[in-house]
């Protein structure tokens, strides 16, 4: 756990805290907390700070029926929430993304496997299987990416990464992820944008294959 | 009151004994203290007052319901119901649920480290004046971050508050936490 060395930054923790990340990025943020004791403490402080906030809200009086309905509440018998544990190698935002159903791994060539978790308007997150010396599809270049690796791992231009690391790429930087020799490299990728693969698939397959 | 928790704020004591012991009175006064400031925070965005009322009844419903999760040494009781709150936000207006890290598993017989609980509270209390101290625009900026009335990009581009301290005591609440889980696994 403490060779995690790339991390969430700052802005995005306070906005996760805060609940205005996007839910793909949600998932990456929970995800890497789960698995990182550093970030955990990172984001309790942004907690912190939100909750001095709420402290120091003005005082609104609240009608007089709430606390006895609220009260009249407390002895319902009520379903808790489902509680997702790890699985394996897949921490428990992954496992809530899955929703109790088992991997499904759809090829998208040289080896190269994804299995879509949740996409909508303002972005998808995914699992990604690549092969050793396979590059990592490049799904950023339109906007926002977050890669998170969870078995393996991958090299680019600015660095290795391994379980835990997070690399964050905006449209800005141009490089390309190769999934290191050993294990294959299985990663939690998010996207604010539609994908593009420039590196071996055309643009023409992106709506058949979803990316 | 248990003379280990001598120098806890009320409201960590009120927390304590709802967790422990379901104590309705506790219950009554944390939420005397908490639902008007929750109301205004949550009108503060634009929220009308009744559906803010839904919200605050919501977040309260929850504090109860999920408070053997509450661990003094690692959060304030703020903090705590802040989260739950940003997230009920969130699960009402987008019809969706916030994806939540995994719960640090605790050991329910742990004893409380009182000197850890009255060090992040007085470290809260620090945070609360460095808040106080800045200037009216900053502050405000602040809280709208903390609102959740700006995007990622926008919270990056400000002055953050001096976090340090508060992470290193968070830090040996959590650490805490982790031995206690190795001894009892030994
Ligand atoms: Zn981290």
């Amino acid at each position: 756990m403490s060779a995690v060395t790339h991390h969430i930054p700052d802005a995005m923790l306070a906005a996760y805290a805060a609940g205005t990340l996007p839910h793909a990025f949600a998932v990456v943020v929970a995800s890497h907390v789960s698995l990182c004791d550093h970030c955990r403490v990172a984001l309790a402080a942004h907690q912190t700070v939100g909750g001095v906030v709420l402290e120091d809200s003005d005082a609104v009086p609240v009608s007089s029926s709430l606390k006895d309905n609220l009260f009249a509440q407390l002895d319902a018998p009520f379903v808790p929430e489902p509680v997702y544990d790890r699985s394996g190698i897949y921490p428990g935002p992954v496992m809530e993304a899955l929703q109790g159903r088992a991997l499904k791994w759809k090829t998208l060539g040289m080896g190269v496997r994804q299995d879509i978790l949740t996409e909508d308007a303002h972005g998808s997150v995914r699992l990604l299987y690549i092969p050793p010396g396979q590059a990592v599809p490049d799904h950023g270049h339109n906007g926002l990416e977050m890669t998170l690796v969870l078995q393996g791992s991958f090299s680019d231009e600015t660095g290795q990464f391994g379980v835990g690391d997070v690399e964050i790429a905006d449209e800005d930087l141009e490089h390309t992820p190769i999934a290191d020799a050993g294990d294959p490299c299985i990663c939690l990728a998010a996207t604010d944008a539609r994908l593009r693969f420039n590196a071996f698939l055309p643009r023409i397959l992106q709506p058949i294959f979803r990316i | 009151m248990p003379p280990e928790c001598i120098g806890y704020s009320d409201q960590t004591h009120w927390m304590i004994a709802i967790r422990d012991n379901q104590d309705r009175e506790a219950f009554a006064k944390l939420f005397d203290y908490f639902a008007p400031r929750l109301k205004g925070f949550i009108m503060k965005s634009g929220t009308n007052a009744a559906q803010a009322e839904e919200i605050v009844q919501d977040v309260m419903l929850t504090v109860w319901r999920k408070a053997a999760q509450f661990d003094p040494h690692r959060a304030q009781v703020s903090a705590w119901i802040y989260q739950i709150t940003r997230n009920r936000q969130i699960d009402i207006t987008r019809k969706e649920s916030r994806p939540v890290p995994e719960e640090l598993k605790e050991d329910p017989g742990s004893e409380a480290d009182a000197s850890q609980v009255v060090g992040l509270e007085q470290e809260a209390g620090l945070l609360r004046q460095a808040l106080a101290n800045l200037k009216p625009e900053q502050r405000e900026i602040i809280e709208k971050a903390y609102l959740g009335e700006l995007t990622h990009q926008e919270i990056s581009a400000q002055t953050g508050l001096p976090l340090g301290t508060i992470k290193s005591r968070i830090r040996l609440g959590m650490e805490r936490l982790r031995h206690e889980l190795k001894d009892l696994k030994q």
